[in-house]
């Protein structure tokens, strides 16, 4: 390392400069390249002529399969994110204020399921609500049914394999601004006269919102940008954008349409990156990862 | 102190939410009957062995793992060198820099896959295993900036100036005192780089050449009647390497560092 001779300034750029090119070109660069090609026109299977048109948008925002299925999107990522917040939120206050010895333990168990394959977690609920699945193999043995309920395949084993995978994300972001908060805070605010509930909302709640908000992002983000939990855990009707984006690109080979439908789903999914950072800024988001 | 036990109770109940679908999978590998699901006839291993004998899984587990260390190299090298930037230097919009580096993040995975297709498509360049190599790598080299920045951030600048001060050389300070002390911190990136490509299956599918199959595209393509047994079987030693691994290797790191004490 012959840096001695080089002006400090320079330094840093050269140990950036190898993963910043990478971005720009393989991230950046390709964003540009699907905003041009969604003016392309389509003309056959796999081939697209260049061409300066709004067909592809127009197709989008008249269509209403289109429509629906923004509806859809977005109907299903609030409520996945609604429903990750509701149940995340206690085990990250409990974590954080537990004096139990192997606190540890809970908090590797929040990690773990980062390392467990995604589909292997999805394909688990088929286990558990399908037609040889636990819940139908109870009910049966109990007598309460006499065949098979159908759970399997509907908008419920969607929302709850969503659930199942992102909620770890949630906990995570929620339990870290709850440890960042002075633990003599709620004390202080019962000597002061506080119920217990008035303590937690008055003084825990609004200071742990941070962290709730960068966990409601990422879920909302991330559900929004699926499309592998509904092929495998729902049915023909339940399809988020990513299913189209999907079908487009590798089904019907219509690259200028795929084009559109992803810089759509980035338009989307960005605005809300953006209004977030706007509110919350960016620091946050990375806390939990950082851990 | 009610108010609390139903607390922890809920609590519990999440974490039975969260695993006991896990654990599901972990005993039907075992389950003798010829179908995936319930009831269990009995334990056996045929699963394994049927498995150990299925060329195509085994195919896509080669690829995956050969996939998974190219990623980690990639990733880490380039994950690593940012961080050195970031932890050590004070430069002009460095904020700018750290978001812009974090921001793959936030797009997509969907639309990340679509866009390098397209750029490919223009480039008139085929789909293949390097796509999926560096699409991998970018795809984890946000979160490996993010863990092994964090971990950066803990070692002390002192023991270079000490090393430099005593006569040391640049070259010499990196090699003899930097690195031992990054050593953590890389390796946790790798190990990360890893699972994130090994788990990959949203942009694998848009990026993958025909008839190239990682592990999770098998399991993908092997879905879509039902849940064979073999899945669960495949599930089984898939979590047992990537949740084997880390908690060895954490339990490995815990060993020496209590060892130089």
């Amino acid at each position: 390392m012959s840096d001695q001779s080089l002006p400090a300034d320079r330094r840093p750029w050269i140990l950036l400069s190898p993963a910043l090119v990478f971005i720009t070109a393989l991230v950046v660069v390709p964003m540009a390249f699907i905003l041009v090609y969604s003016f392309y026109e389509n003309i056959d299977l796999a081939q697209d002529v260049p061409a300066f048109q709004f067909g592809n948008w127009q197709e989008l925002l008249t269509d209403s399969y289109y429509r629906t299925a923004i509806w859809k999107t977005l109907r299903l990522s609030l409520i996945v994110t609604g429903l990750a917040a509701v149940l995340g939120y206690i085990p990250a206050y409990v974590i954080a204020m537990t004096r139990y010895r192997h606190k540890w333990l809970l908090l590797l168990l929040l990690i773990i399921p980062f390392w467990i394959s995604f589909i292997i977690r999805t394909l688990s609920w088929i286990h558990i609500f399908g037609n040889q699945g636990a819940l139908n193999g109870l009910l049966g043995l109990l007598g309460l049914t006499e065949a098979p309920l159908s759970i399997m395949y509907t908008e419920f084993t969607v929302i709850v394999g969503f659930i199942h995978v992102f909620l770890p994300y949630m906990i995570l972001n929620i339990y870290v601004s709850l440890e960042g908060i002075d633990q003599n805070l709620e004390p202080a605010a019962r000597t002061l006269g506080a119920t217990p509930w008035q303590a937690f909302r008055e003084v825990t709640l609004p200071l742990s919102l941070p962290g709730l908000a960068a966990g409601c992002l990422l879920v909302f983000v991330l559900t929004g940008g699926s499309y592998v939990t509904p092929l495998i855990l729902g049915g023909p009707s339940d399809f988020l954008f990513g299913n189209l984006v999907y079908d487009a690109v590798v089904t019907e080979l219509n690259w200028p349409m795929g084009a559109t439908l992803s810089f759509a789903l980035l338009l989307f999914l960005g605005s809300v990156v953006v209004l977030y950072s706007k509110l919350m800024g960016m620091d946050q988001l990375s806390k939990a990862f950082g851990r | 102190m009610r108010v609390w036990s139903l607390l922890k109770f809920y609590t519990v109940l999440v974490y039975a939410f969260m695993f006991a679908p896990i654990l599901v999978v972990l005993a039907l590998a075992f389950n003798a009957s010829q179908f995936g699901g319930f009831p269990i006839e009995g334990l056996s291993l045929r699963w394994f062995y049927k498995l150990a004998e299925n060329e195509a899984i085994i195919r896509a587990m080669r690829t995956s793992l050969a996939l998974g260390a190219l990623t980690a190299l990639i990733a880490t090298t380039l994950g690593v060198l940012a961080s050195l930037a970031l932890v050590r230097y004070q430069f002009p919009g460095k904020a700018f820099i750290t978001t812009f580096l974090i921001s793959p993040v936030l797009v997509p995975e969907t639309v990340l896959a679509v866009g390098l297709l397209i750029f490919l498509r223009w480039l008139h360049m085929p789909r293949s295993f390097a796509l999926l190599v560096i699409g991998h790598s970018i795809i984890a080299l946000p979160f490996i900036v993010l863990v092994v920045q964090a971990r950066l951030v803990g070692i002390r600048k002192d023991y270079e100036e000490a090393a430099r001060s005593l006569g040391a050389s640049p070259f010499q300070t990196f090699r003899e005192v930097t690195l031992p002390l990054l050593l953590p911190a890389v390796f946790a990136g790798a190990l990360f780089a890893f699972t994130i490509s090994f788990d990959n299956i949203t942009a694998t599918i848009f990026w993958r050449p025909s008839g190239l199959e990682t592990v999770p595209t098998q399991i993908f393509g092997m879905l879509r009647n039902s849940v064979s047994p073999e899945i669960n079987a495949l599930g089984f030693v898939m979590i047992c390497i990537t949740v084997g691994l880390p908690l060895l290797a954490g339990a490995v790191a815990r060993y020496f560092s209590r060892k130089k004490i």
